[in-house]
């Protein structure tokens, strides 16, 4: 269930060189091809369209939007029902026979990418599957193999994080110094360079650089010891309570007792 | 004890009727049509005030069910038996409106019971799930001695009455874990929350903040109530739980500020924006206002006084539930959040259903009565049996 099961596998990724994309929009097409969707324009990330390209500096720079599918994905830890699993390949999948429709997971994302068909009567949850069925037959995802530029590259994320780090370092001048997606949630296999700084490309730049279920499990992971701690408390109290109220009542009893026999001769002293 | 007027409408009663039906009909709309066409939420903004008010706040307004049954059974300071029951009806109420309300906001509300089958025991909203079910039991169970001695259910009650000390300690412990595990659901979104209500100390402040809430809930409820079945109020009883509200209210503000200080945050306060407005309605109106009305004596125990000084901490209680859900995740101009008249329609009518389900049970049922003292005849051994003594 936690990232830390996955850690033995070689978890796929793909690779996002934001200097090399020249705006075809060809992601945008296969994606909707491979996942069956309407093929239209997008306007952002939605429930028919998994993957985005959003523009910059007048359509000079394009940034892709789609799931990040992180190591230790937030959404898996929030969905009270279990409806996401980090899969071998590395995707990130949803599953919507256990949904209950919460929400949860889209309030949870730090990227804010699940989606929901808010028009349906019967809503699941939308967003990039890292073509789970084609990746886990030994294919590469959709967008990769569509993209004419090499701008989208799929491979082992260990070999991702390889090629990033030595394109950075082959030309320090064109790129920014930073890996998008290295150290993001603790890690994602989607990764991004960049020449522009990322801030100014619309990616959250506060996300924690530790695996965000941690900051839930801190908390949750304490409550059987509360449960425990604070029942012993009330036990106690209870006992001394208890205890207080029948010497009262003993003692008044007794009074009453004495009062009677003291009462007969019908003098006090 | 069918009491004369019950069917006679007064201007309340049509405000409650016209109210439930306009949610009723919204209610309606929303199965018929969907979330994306009655509400105004969207993929940025999953949440409203189906969630921010109807379960933060409607779980909260239900704390004075925990405070007061521990009172009163646990450290066994009886004087407090009066306001008991209209207490446990309040939050047993409360709960049943959270429940209704998650059926309207759930996308897929058939499906909630595989909360119970399908457990992600690192999901906050797990223990939020689980603590709803079991606390909702509790209280039934609480409530239920009322239900029972209405129809002479003598052995059952027997049975209630020996389970009711480890019934009220679940209890606390339940409700106490809800209350916190509604504000740790948001520790998991650090990014997007205004730093005025984002903390890692949430959990903590929504248990404080709920004691203060529940307790002026029971305060405001004593005075409807008495409106509206003519009943004298428990004065007394009242002037005390406020002042165990300043306590609370002083505590909270002190562990807010100084977690405001902590994470260096104080300095949005001042701001200007609509985030401070928010946070300063919460924190003056709501917290420092009725901290230092309720500290006067004068004011504690009139009538007027408290019942304002108490409509006040529920204001400011409202104000942190609804900006730590809301407002501190709206950001100007790309992410804003109005709710739609029905949004509207069905949370003010699920609050009519309330006030009126409360009116209905305490007209049928021994709500404000004396809980009468079924096996013990010796029930209330001090007062008879201490005082006399003292009188030598």
């Amino acid at each position: 269930m936690r990232g830390g099961d996955f850690a033995m596998l070689k978890s796929k990724g793909l690779l996002i060189d934001i200097t090399r994309c020249i705006g075809c929009h060809e992601c945008e097409r296969a994606c909707a091809e491979a996942n069956g969707l309407p093929q239209d324009a997008a306007s952002d990330l939605s429930a028919t369209h998994y993957t985005y390209l959003r523009s910059f500096n007048n359509e000079t720079v394009f940034v892709r939007r789609l799931c990040m599918h992180c190591n230790e994905p937030t959404c898996v830890s929030a969905c009270l029902v279990g409806a996401f699993r980090k899969t071998e390949t590395g995707a990130v999948l949803y599953d919507e026979s256990k949904c209950i429709g919460c929400r949860y997971c889209m309030q949870a994302c730090p990227f804010e990418v699940p989606r929901y068909e808010w028009g349906s009567l019967a809503p699941k949850i939308q967003k990039c599957r890292m073509c789970y069925e084609r990746v886990a037959g030994g294919r590469q995802t959709a967008c990769a193999e569509a993209c004419p530029a090499g701008a989208t590259i799929f491979g082992d994320r260990d070999d991702l994080v390889r090629e990033a780090r030595s394109r950075i370092d082959a030309n320090p001048g064109s790129y920014v110094d930073y890996i998008y997606g290295l150290n993001e949630a603790g890690g994602t296999s989607v990764l991004f360079l960049s020449a522009i700084p990322f801030e100014k490309l619309g990616f959250p730049m506060n996300v924690p650089k530790e695996p965000i279920p941690d900051l839930s499990w801190r908390v949750l992971s304490q409550v059987p010891k509360y449960a425990v701690a604070a029942g012993v408390v009330l036990f106690g109290v209870n006992w001394i309570t208890a205890r207080r109220t029948d010497v009262a009542r003993f003692e008044a009893e007794e009074r009453r007792a004495r009062e009677q026999r003291a009462g007969g001769s019908g003098v006090r002293p | 004890m069918r009491i004369p007027g019950a069917l006679k409408l007064t201007f309340w009663k049509s405000v409650a009727i016209v109210l439930m039906a306009l949610g009723f009909a919204a209610a309606v709309q929303r199965y018929a049509f969907g979330l994306g066409a009655t509400t105004n939420l969207k993929d940025t903004f999953p949440w409203g005030i189906w969630i921010g008010f109807d379960i933060l706040v409607g779980v909260g307004l239900a704390a004075g069910g925990f405070t007061i049954a521990a009172t009163v059974y646990i450290f066994r300071i009886e004087r407090f038996r009066p306001i008991l029951r209209p207490t446990i009806l309040t939050a047993f109420l409360g709960y049943l409106l959270v429940i209704a309300g998650l059926m309207v906001d759930l996308g897929r509300p058939w499906a909630i019971w595989h909360a119970i089958i399908m457990w992600n025991p690192h999901s906050v909203m797990f223990e939020v799930a689980w603590c709803v079910m079991l606390y909702t039991t509790v209280l039934a169970l609480e409530f239920s001695p009322v239900v029972l001695e209405r129809f002479r259910l003598r052995r059952t009650l027997r049975v209630i009455r020996a389970i009711t000390i480890p019934l009220v300690v679940l209890g606390v412990i339940l409700s106490t874990l809800h209350q916190s595990s509604l504000g740790s659901l948001f520790l998991i979104i650090p990014g997007r929350m205004h730093p005025l209500w984002y903390s890692n100390i949430i959990p903590f402040l929504f248990i404080i903040s709920c004691v203060a809430a529940g307790l002026a809930m029971t305060i405001v409820e004593s005075f409807l109530s008495s409106r509206a079945f003519g009943r004298e109020v428990e004065l007394p009883l009242l002037s005390e739980l406020a002042r165990v509200i300043v306590v609370v209210l002083a505590l909270y503000f002190t562990v807010r500020v100084q977690d405001l200080m902590a994470r260096d945050a104080l300095q949005y306060v001042f701001t200007a924006t609509y985030q401070s407005a928010m946070f300063l309605v919460e924190i003056v109106l709501g917290v420092l206002l009725p901290f230092g009305l309720l500290l006067s004596r004068r004011v504690r125990e009139s009538k007027t006084g408290l019942f304002y000084s108490a409509a006040l901490v529920l204001l400011g209680f409202v104000a942190h539930r609804m900006n730590t859900a809301i407002t501190s995740m709206e950001h100007w101009p790309d992410r804003l959040y109005i709710p739609s008249v029905q949004e509207f329609a069905v949370t003010l009518g699920l609050a009519a259903f309330g006030f009126t389900a409360f009116a209905v049970v305490a007209r049928y049922f021994n709500v404000f009565g004396e809980a009468p003292h079924v096996e013990e005849p010796a029930g209330e051994p001090e007062a008879p049996g201490v005082l006399p003594a003292r009188a030598d």
